[in-house]
């Protein structure tokens, strides 16, 4: 019987494209077990009721505490300073490209807007700290070198154009009968937009909003260079602050051999980053997919 | 009544005024950092600066152990993605049949299109430079950026992939091909400018990238360059390079930045016009290849 040579390279040539695909499954696998490991290591030293409870951060100093909360914090404001940027900025130019002018200059203003997130994260911080943060004194004279408003607020137009994109496509994508019904009821184009359009195009938009948000709180440079590295759990956004990202920057710029309890804070700071961000991933691919079904 | 006009007359200006003013503002930005740095670094900015080692006095502090480090690094990272994220998005679009597995590697990529690039300098840490021994070297930091860009890659491809028409596949089916062989001459060929683009896209993310090198441990003071890969002696190549220590661009430019001195930051200025040259210029090649595949595609 004659092995048909073709169907045996077809065969081959499958299982290699089929073995490299699943390489980023084991990427994943590769992350979650890292992460587990140290993060179980870092457990038998601390409790999970010191990290999750306790108000200081202070591995590095001879008095040690491990409270995740000024990290988490800093995080978090930092982050929900670029969402009010980039939701504001984002949205508005979105309905505007989308609803307002011609397809022609919106194929240009977009690739355009893309530049904003092209720009290497380090340049933004610097912009940051040497331009915003000096021009942000005149109107707050006792903010600090370090603060959180000025990496916020850089770091919010980093964002703008994930969201523009994203909520643009989200209401290109709202049928023109929805618009015309609206218009056949006698509402005007403003009415027809914030009545009709974004309604629909509503869980497109929130999906934009979460990967915005998720891409705040994993930006790294930005905050390291402009919010400082002194963990400090407060509310005043002109205070410098460490956030989760910064302090692993910060760890890996010393000398800090593997096994030390140093070293594995990195990793508990890492993994709860990563859940953070994974669960608004997730939840964002899920309004987007629940999106594309209703107007498929 | 007069009023009410008033309201509608506001509400109807509302987005076209707003809309371009929100868009005018973000772009106006981006325009004032560019000047910025040119106001702030134009100075620094000759040939010694391109061919000194980074040094403690500011005026003499350059940026070759930094742009040869990123040449390095962005070669490598090519190497190492071009043939996984073509061979994973051809799977994807061309063999992978509909069902659980494929929706499974689906949500895989995008979720690691999203995992923040901080954690994959975590797992570059413990397994390139702790477990396979690679220590902090070119090799190292090039395969945890490899893993960065990955899904970009991926992506790319199978859109590319995706816009290739079926009156192709099926004119090549009809001559008596079969589905590698329509593939590999008749989809790759016509999807290469597409797929191209993506490659340099993910390059122009890859060259601003410092978190995960930071992390995996890329040092931000380096006063020498890898071994060159060319020899005088038999076999004239050497990989020597590969396990050198290195430093890219936007680190040298991070650690500038961090100094207090105000001559360190005329240097980080300097150093962020030639990394937003490079990062621009491949940024607008992949945009030009993407409109030349996308015209391309239209007249199929």
């Amino acid at each position: 019987m004659k092995i048909n040579k073709n169907k045996v390279i077809e065969k081959v040539v499958e299982g290699a494209l089929f073995m490299s695909a699943s390489l980023s499954v084991f990427v994943t696998l590769g992350i979650i077990i890292v992460l587990l490991f140290e993060t179980i290591e870092f457990f038998k030293e601390v409790s999970i009721i010191e990290f999750l409870t306790d108000r200081q951060w202070t591995p590095l100093f001879m008095n040690k505490h491990f409270g995740i909360l000024p990290l988490l914090n800093a995080t978090i404001l930092t982050s929900l300073i670029s969402m009010i940027v980039a939701i504001s900025f984002g949205l508005t130019i979105a309905v505007y490209i989308s609803e307002y002018i011609k397809p022609e200059k919106r194929m240009i203003i977009k690739p355009v807007m893309e530049i904003l997130a092209v720009v290497p994260t380090v340049v933004y911080g610097y912009f940051a700290l040497l331009f915003v943060t000096p021009i942000l004194r005149k109107i707050f004279p006792d903010i600090s070198t370090f603060n959180a408003l000025s990496p916020g607020i850089v770091m919010g137009f980093m964002i703008i154009p994930i969201i523009a994109t994203m909520s643009d496509d989200a209401m290109q994508a709202v049928p023109k009968w929805l618009r015309e019904g609206g218009y056949a009821l006698g509402a005007n184009k403003f009415q027809v937009t914030t009545g009709v359009v974004i309604p629909s195009a509503l869980s497109g938009i929130m999906a934009s909003f979460i990967l915005g948000i998720s891409r705040a709180i994993g930006e790294t440079m930005i905050v390291t260079i402009a919010a400082g590295q002194m963990s400090n759990l407060t509310f005043n956004i002109l205070e410098p602050m460490e956030t989760i990202t910064a302090y692993i920057v910060q760890v890996s710029l010393g000398d800090t051999p593997a096994g030390t309890i140093e070293f594995k804070t990195i990793f508990a700071a890492g993994m709860t980053l990563f859940v953070l961000t994974f669960i608004l991933n997730v939840f964002s691919y899920m309004l987007k997919s629940k999106f594309r079904e209703r107007y498929r | 009544m007069k009023e009410k006009k008033l309201i509608n007359k506001i509400r109807d200006n509302f987005f076209p005024v707003a809309g371009l003013l929100a868009t005018i503002i973000s772009l106006g930005i981006l325009f004032v950092l560019i000047i910025d740095v040119l106001k702030d670094g134009y100075m620094r900015l000759n040939l010694q600066f391109l061919t000194n080692y980074p040094s403690r006095i500011p005026e003499k502090a350059g940026i070759l152990s930094a742009w040869v480090g990123t040449l390095w690094i962005m070669v490598l990272t090519a190497l190492f993605i071009f043939p996984v994220g073509v061979a994973s998005g051809i799977y994807l679009e061309e063999y992978a049949k509909p069902g659980k597995m494929k929706d499974f590697l689906e949500i895989n990529i995008s979720n690691l299109a999203g995992v923040p690039s901080i954690i994959y300098g975590l797992l570059g840490l413990q397994i390139f430079v702790y477990f396979f021994k690679l220590d902090r070297s070119v090799l190292a930091g090039a395969l945890t950026l490899s893993l960065v860009v990955l899904p970009i890659v991926i992506v790319a491809t199978r859109e590319s992939l995706k816009a290739v028409p079926l009156s192709l596949r099926e004119a090549s089916f009809a001559l008596g091909a079969n589905k590698l062989q329509t593939i590999l001459f008749q989809v790759l060929p016509s999807a290469f400018s597409g797929i191209l683009s993506g490659v340099i896209l993910s390059m122009s993310r890859a060259i601003g990238e410092t978190a995960p090198l930071i992390t995996i441990g890329a040092l931000t003071y380096i006063a020498f360059l890898p071994a060159g890969p060319f020899t005088t002696e038999f076999p004239f190549i050497t990989l020597q390079g590969l396990k050198d220590y290195f430093t890219v661009l936007p680190i040298q430019v991070f650690n500038w930045v961090s100094r207090p001195q105000k001559g360190f930051h005329s240097d980080a200025a300097a150093g962020i016009i030639i990394l937003l040259i490079i990062s621009l210029f491949i940024n607008f090649m992949a945009i030009y290849l993407r409109i030349k595949f996308e015209k391309y595609m239209r007249r199929k």
